[in-house]
């Protein structure tokens, strides 16, 4: 049981679509649920799952997407992405997955930090009050890279 | 007296027949953990055992902190560094192997 004591997990969200999101999500929470620590940071498209307007409309994209199962003639009409989504989000709700604000808020009551990039901050003209409460800070790569020290890191 | 010694454990240490559980179990394992259970730590227990009667599975962590009363923040207080295997083996339960 104490194996994972001295873990720590880095992940680096750079996703915003909604099949790019959950992976973090559940890895974050799952390393937290077993006792490894977590810092997660958030940059590029990846802003959007800290975005309070966004972060619950994240999309599925089944354009040139082979996995989807969707040929892309078909996926490209319009309505297949919000239908896919909704897909995806039945999937979801049927293994008990929370939605985004949720999840963010059960990682972060568990002691995982929650990191906004800097220079996707102001690339996309975002400030604090756009981003949901769990969020710890805004940091540059350095600072992140310094937080996570020893750390494993994921970037996603 | 019984001690964990006397206890049939499976390979991760947990209890090998969640059916042998008792309180006193629970405080065995407690004590290995470091744990000094509160009536809040039985709380939570106490629901995974009946949820476990109920079901024969864990309920995930999710379910935990959404029905037992004892809030996300709180289970992480009680139960520290790895909540979730700690309240299986406190349960009874083997080690657990949901994702959420």
């Amino acid at each position: 049981m104490s194996d994972n004591e001295d873990r720590k997990l880095a992940i680096i969200c750079s996703k915003g679509t909604l099949d790019m999101a959950y992976p973090g999500l559940v890895l974050a929470n799952a390393a937290l649920m077993s006792g490894i620590e977590v810092e997660m940071f958030f940059t590029f498209w990846g802003m959007d799952i800290i975005h309070k307007k966004k972060q619950n409309k994240l999309k599925f994209v089944p354009l040139g997407n082979p996995s989807s199962g969707m040929p892309n003639i078909l996926a490209v009409l319009p309505g297949m992405s919000p239908l896919a989504t909704k897909m995806m989000h039945k999937g979801l709700e049927k293994i008990d997955m929370p939605p985004v604000d949720e999840f963010l808020e059960m990682i972060h009551d568990a002691g995982g930090r929650i990191w906004a990039c800097r220079m996707a901050m102001d690339m996309m003209n975002l400030t604090e009050d756009d981003l949901v409460d769990e969020v710890d800070g805004v940091v540059g790569a350095m600072e992140f890279l310094e937080m996570a020290e020893g750390a494993q890191i994921l970037f996603i | 007296m019984t001690t964990l010694a006397d206890l049939k454990l499976d390979a991760d240490g947990y209890l090998a027949d969640p059916n042998d559980w008792t309180p006193e179990v629970a405080e065995l394992f407690a004590k290995e953990l470091g744990i000094e259970l509160t009536d809040r730590h039985w709380q939570v227990i106490n629901y995974v055992r009946q949820e476990w009667e109920k079901t024969g599975d864990m309920p995930s962590l999710r379910r935990i902190t959404k029905q037992s009363g004892v809030p996300t923040k709180e289970i992480y207080k009680l139960f520290p560094k790895g909540p979730a295997g700690k309240i299986a083996k406190l349960s009874g339960l083997s080690k657990p192997k949901g994702c959420i």
